[in-house]
């Protein structure tokens, strides 16, 4: 069986009961229309009784696909075009698992827009030695066939008031579900103020800086903030802590709703500091990219 | 005569008292370090739990839940000026939220209840 974050994140390594029930923890985080039907998660599955089991079919959250394409969008980001499978339902910011023929499987986030994007597309950093980056940036090209599954994720635009100030947060690829909120945000009328901060360490990290300042110049009220860590960077970009700065460009940040996306830590940290900066608790929307776990 | 709970005003009046009881738990030096590896998410649900419970809402909380929650904590040093500060804060909040001193003192005699089985007595 595939699996990989062995935290009940993922869901790579679904499995469906036949027969028994599985225990609790094993179905805990799954959607109710899986477990209804028998579904769990096998690396958090220790069976009380008898069990018989059966591999997760296609049309039951697993999909078979195809990639349409594959290219750079920095020293460290590709993008990865996948054929949308007839079915595979999904929401701008949710998560998808992929599944290759090596049966390696790692989830990321979904950068398109159903509405509005062909194709399902993902912004994947090259992990050195990573078993599915290293598998796409060497092995695999347009044609080849893979599997998705999912989606799964709270993380998407739903905001009653179409007024609400939007803070949307990210580092590395933590930008990829963040720019498919902003743009269902727009494409869904949202009028309050949309404020997009992307963290990288140095510049050649902000793999989406042209297209996002064309975004910003096209819609009023999207504003894109482009943060480095470490200098020299472009006049429009801060060279910074990114928490530092984004608190200190919108002052207090009551009234708003949060995205933050990005490596735990940064997600952590920021689900406080906005917090404590006035967003309330049920307001803050997070992914955590957790990293690949060894079974 | 009506509930404590829907005096205070129910559901609607614990979603804002968590954000400005917990805002000022997470920034009192005496007690946020207990909450610093907490999980934020888990946290709005447990603090809603807690609001629910503490204003004479409907909530699950037995005396053991309260004990085996807090164990882990108590093995560490949770103490009686833990637990005060808590409540200070608590009313503080509420305070704020121009809740009249005659509930806060209601609110905070149902939190002393949970005294000894958060602290493991």
């Amino acid at each position: 069986m595939p699996s990989s974050c062995r935290s009940g994140v993922c869901q790579s390594c679904l499995m469906r009961a036949r027969e028994g029930t599985p225990p609790a923890a094993a179905q805990s985080g799954i959607k109710d229309t899986l477990r209804a039907q028998g579904y769990f998660l096998s690396c958090r599955c220790v069976p009380e009784g008898d069990l018989s089991v059966a591999l997760p079919e296609d049309g039951a959250g697993r999909f078979a696909s195809t990639i349409t394409g594959i290219r750079q969008l920095s020293d460290t980001v590709m993008e990865l075009r996948l054929a949308r499978p007839e079915g595979f339902e999904y929401r701008a910011g949710q998560f998808a698992t992929l599944i290759n023929g090596q049966e390696v499987a790692r989830s990321y986030s979904v950068a398109s827009v159903p509405e509005l994007d062909a194709d399902l597309e993902f912004q994947i950093a090259l992990v050195p030695g990573g078993a599915m980056s290293g598998w796409l940036a060497n092995e695999a090209a347009a044609g080849t066939a893979l599997h998705v599954q999912g989606p799964n994720g709270h993380c998407f635009y739903a905001c009653a008031d179409r007024e609400q100030p939007l803070l949307l947060a990210g580092t590395g690829t933590g930008l990829a579900p963040l720019y498919g909120i902003a743009r269902d945000a727009l494409r869904q009328g949202h009028t309050g103020p949309i404020h997009l901060f992307h963290g990288a360490l140095r510049e050649p990290g902000l793999y989406l800086h042209e297209p996002l300042r064309a975004l910003a110049s096209e819609w009023e009220h999207f504003h894109y903030h482009a943060c480095v860590l470490n200098g020299p960077a472009a006049d429009e970009v801060h060279v910074g802590p990114l928490d530092a700065w984004l608190l200190e460009t919108l002052g207090t940040l009551k009234g708003f709703r949060a995205y933050l996306c990005g490596a735990p830590e940064f997600v952590k940290l920021m689900q406080r500091k906005v917090f404590l900066a006035g967003v309330s608790l049920q307001e803050v929307f997070v992914d955590s990219f957790l990293p690949a776990k060894a079974p | 005569m009506s509930t404590l709970y829907e005096r205070l005003g129910g559901e609607a009046a614990v979603n804002a008292a968590v954000d400005v009881f917990y805002r000022h738990v997470l920034s009192d030096d005496r007690i946020n370090y207990w909450f610093e590896d907490v999980d934020m998410e888990r946290q709005a649900a447990k603090q809603k739990a807690f609001m629910t419970m503490a204003f004479g809402g409907p909530h699950n909380y037995t005396g053991d839940d309260m004990r085996n929650g807090h164990k882990h904590l108590v093995e560490k040093g949770l103490n009686d000026s833990h637990f005060d500060a808590v409540a200070e804060n608590l009313a503080k909040a509420l305070a704020e939220l121009n809740v009249p001193q005659a509930e806060i003192d209601e609110v905070l005699a149902l939190v002393g209840t949970t005294r000894n089985d958060v602290l493991g007595r």
